[in-house]
């Protein structure tokens, strides 16, 4: 058992070792060019609050973005086919066993038909 | 000494968990202290034992053992002409592989549990259920007898059903557990009938005998595709998934992790009925592209579903549909190059080995998933998206396991999830190129979900209502750590594990004649 | 003919339980029609055993030595044993959601969806 052997994916390979040295490597040349910048950050001062043109700070409850917010674009780009695959998941337990054996019906029907 | 142990431990593997569960309402009337130690000595036994077992198999080839017989490894008994009447367990590298699942997963989410579940009443039924749920998988995994496969079927089932219902939760527990269990006990009678076709038709229960007698007629037919049917429903494929997110969902978190071994011991069984019981001689790429089907269906559907979801535990369970959709994938792949040797060589058994590798990082990354929602549950009290925040402030070692899992479900290197989705998607784009582009169309929109629920989670500033909550308690955190260091090694040495691991697993699954002359004797 | 009886009896007793499953709504009778396509299967494989002129396994001072493999039995009696545990559990089920929810009506039982 070789630990350091690439994975062989029978047309390509993938080594994670190397990919995680390249990952360090790149890491420390960020570093070090992040470490020329300007340290002008001074904690406790104006510059650590938000600036939202001198309007009150809302509360911290309302800066929050909630879930239910998120990717409203793709959702509403998909609303066909949402709108037909939500309401098959009924929750009524009829309808779970008539999709069980509907499923059992159309692959009897491939299976011992059409062979 | 060591020999001994491995040569029973087969029927330990069973024995250990039984004994342990019947024996924990008692000892548990004594003090909850050495109920959870009993319970902890147990599973510790039967984790060893699976790794022994495990060890041994993937060192010296498949091994077998015979209830009642003079000699464990006589399947034949002399004076019966040639039928193996016993019930048998055949232990080979596939099995082995599952038992390793099953014993790391129900180690690691029993120190969780310890720590979590302490806030229940009747734990004792709890660890009892628990430990049976052991046994059936493992029965499940390492069986080698149709009917027994049944049995352990069912005690996996009922033990689930009751696990799930456990916390009623103003009986939304328990409706979940109602569907999951309409739905099992229909699909297992079904098996039972397809078990009875095979002895009215082959005289046999034990599989490697009705493997030498498969003949593939209209009988064998029907109960192939009763098999897959149940099997399939059993884990989760879509049209028949509507079951997983009711009961992953209002399950204990702990129980969800060990539902999704659950799941994968019938994904294994599907694999072994179509493989072992009738390999070649079904026509492979009708029913090797009702499965690659299957798997795209479970696939998109799961994680389209999975994004509007604002239950973190439901939208988890219809990730675990989409993972099971990449397992199917590539293990139908295989299954539809079956029989051809060289695309076998050129990509089938790559393909195989990513969908087998796929069950065991699933097992892994998604147990810890599924643990960490359930610390978070621990700690506020809910699972709903819109109502959490800015967690990430106090619970910072939950955090890091929650990347470090969603990281690896959305395939992102260097976690194992990667290093399996990459042998799938480049084996199946041999196959077929549209297939592995919905594979990986899949693999952004999972990263996309995740992204969605560390956010909603963990992002944000502290909110004011969560204000005194603290990480999670140490025993829930070694739980979670257990599985996050195999999601960590298993991506940096992938190689390793598939030389070690996986490469046997799909080598003996497809290998029919392995398994019959290990069971029988000769080829 | 006469000996396809059975399997045509089991044929009919699955199409009448799976059939009661689907269409009821009653979760009572739903669990009913789990239990009879039970016993649908289980006759499946008590009539699978079924030799004619067979004789129970008892070797010592047998008439004959035509004897019914009892594997069948053995199947059939597990099978009914597992049975029974699911019929309970299901039943108790019924009951904590009747005591929660007020109905066992499936078209009320459906707050888990979507």
């Amino acid at each position: 058992m070789d630990l350091l052997a690439s994975l062989s994916t029978g047309t390509g390979y993938w080594n994670p070792l190397a990919w995680l040295l390249a990952t360090v490597i790149a890491a420390v040349i960020v570093y070090l060019v992040w470490r020329r910048g300007e340290s002008g950050y001074k904690k406790g001062t104006a510059q650590t609050t938000p600036f939202i043109s001198g309007n009150p700070e809302p509360g911290k409850e309302m800066v929050h973005v909630r879930a239910s917010n998120l990717y409203w674009g793709y959702l509403d780009a998909l609303k066909g086919y949402y709108e037909l695959i939500v309401p098959a998941h009924t929750g009524v337990v009829n309808d779970y066993v008539l999709w069980y054996l509907g499923v059992t019906a159309m692959l009897m029907i491939v299976v011992v038909v059409f062979i | 000494m060591n020999g001994f142990l491995i040569e029973h431990a087969p029927a330990l593997l069973i024995m250990l968990p039984l004994i342990g569960a019947f024996a924990t309402p008692f000892i548990g009337r004594v003090s909850p202290r050495i109920r959870s130690a009993w319970v902890i000595l147990i599973m510790t036994l039967t984790t060893l034992t699976a790794l022994l077992l495990a060890s041994d198999v993937f060192l010296n080839g498949t091994q077998i053992y015979v209830f009642g017989a003079a000699n464990p490894d006589l399947a034949v008994p002399l004076d019966s002409g040639g039928i193996p009447i016993r019930i048998i367990f055949t232990v080979d590298a596939m099995s082995a592989l599952m038992q390793v699942i099953g014993a790391i997963c129900g180690f690691a989410v029993l120190l969780y549990s310890i720590s979590a579940d302490r806030i229940h009443s009747g734990l004792e039924s709890f660890y009892t259920l628990f430990l049976l749920m052991i046994a059936g998988i493992m029965g499940m995994v390492s069986t080698g007898d149709l009917f027994n496969f049944f049995v352990f079927l069912e005690i996996l089932s009922i033990a689930s059903a009751g696990l799930i219902a456990y916390r009623i939760d103003g009986g939304l527990a328990v409706e979940a557990a109602l569907k999951y269990f309409v739905l099992s006990t229909i699909g297992a009678m079904v098996i039972l009938v397809a078990i009875g076709i095979y002895y009215g038709e082959y005289n046999a229960l034990n599989i490697a005998m009705i493997a030498s007698r498969m003949q593939f007629t209209l009988l064998d037919q029907i109960a192939l595709v009763l098999i897959i049917a149940a099997l399939a429903m059993k884990c989760g494929s879509v049209p028949m998934h509507f079951w997983t997110p009711d009961a992953y969902s209002m399950a204990p978190s702990s129980i969800t992790a060990m539902l999704v071994v659950a799941s994968q011991a019938s994904l294994y069984g599907l694999f072994r009925v179509v493989f072992t019981l009738y390999n070649v001689t079904l026509n492979a790429m009708t029913v090797g592209w009702i499965i690659i089907i299957l798997g795209v269906l479970s696939m998109v559907v799961g994680v389209t579903m999975a994004i509007p979801q604002k239950n973190v535990k439901r939208l988890m369970a219809y990730h675990a549909i989409s993972q099971t959709g990449y397992m199917l994938l590539g293990v139908g792949v295989g299954l539809a190059v079956l029989g051809n040797q060289p695309l076998m060589d050129s990509f089938g058994y790559i393909a195989m080995e990513g969908g087998i590798f796929h069950i065991i990082n699933h097992a892994m990354y998604k147990g810890l998933l599924f643990l960490t929602a359930g610390a978070i549950f621990f700690r506020i009290g809910t699972y709903n998206l819109n109502r959490m925040g800015g967690l990430g402030h106090s619970m910072k070692y939950t955090m890091i396991f929650f990347i470090i899992g969603a990281l690896a479900i959305a395939g992102i290197p260097p976690f194992n999830g990667f290093a399996s989705k990459l042998m799938i998607y480049e084996s199946v784009f041999a196959f077929n190129p549209v297939l592995a582009v919905i594979a990986m169309v899949v693999s952004i929109l999972t990263l996309a979900s995740f992204v969605k629920v560390f956010h909603s989670i963990f992002m944000g500033p502290k909110l004011p209502e969560y204000e005194t909550v603290q990480e999670a308690p140490a025993p829930m955190l070694i739980g979670m750590a257990v599985l996050a260091a195999i999601v960590i090694l298993f991506g940096l040495f992938p190689q390793a594990v598939v030389d070690g691991l996986i490469a046997p697993a799909a080598h003996a699954l497809s290998d029919q004649s392995g398994y019959i002359a290990a069971v029988l004797g000769g080829a | 003919m006469f000996w396809n009886l059975p399997f045509i009896a089991v044929v009919a007793l699955s199409l009448i339980g799976l059939a009661t499953v689907v269409t009821k709504k009653n979760l009572i009778k739903i669990f009913l029609g789990i239990n009879i396509f039970e016993a649908a299967v289980n006759l499946f494989l008590i009539s699978l055993g079924y030799r004619e002129g067979g004789i129970a396994p008892i070797f010592t001072s047998a008439p004959s030595t035509d004897m019914v493999m009892a594997t069948p039995q053995a199947l059939t009696l597990t099978s009914i044993v597992i049975g029974v545990a699911t019929s309970a559990l299901l039943l108790s089920f019924a009951v904590i959601i009747w005591k929660k929810y007020g109905t066992i009506d499936t078209d009320q039982i459906r707050r888990l969806r979507e």
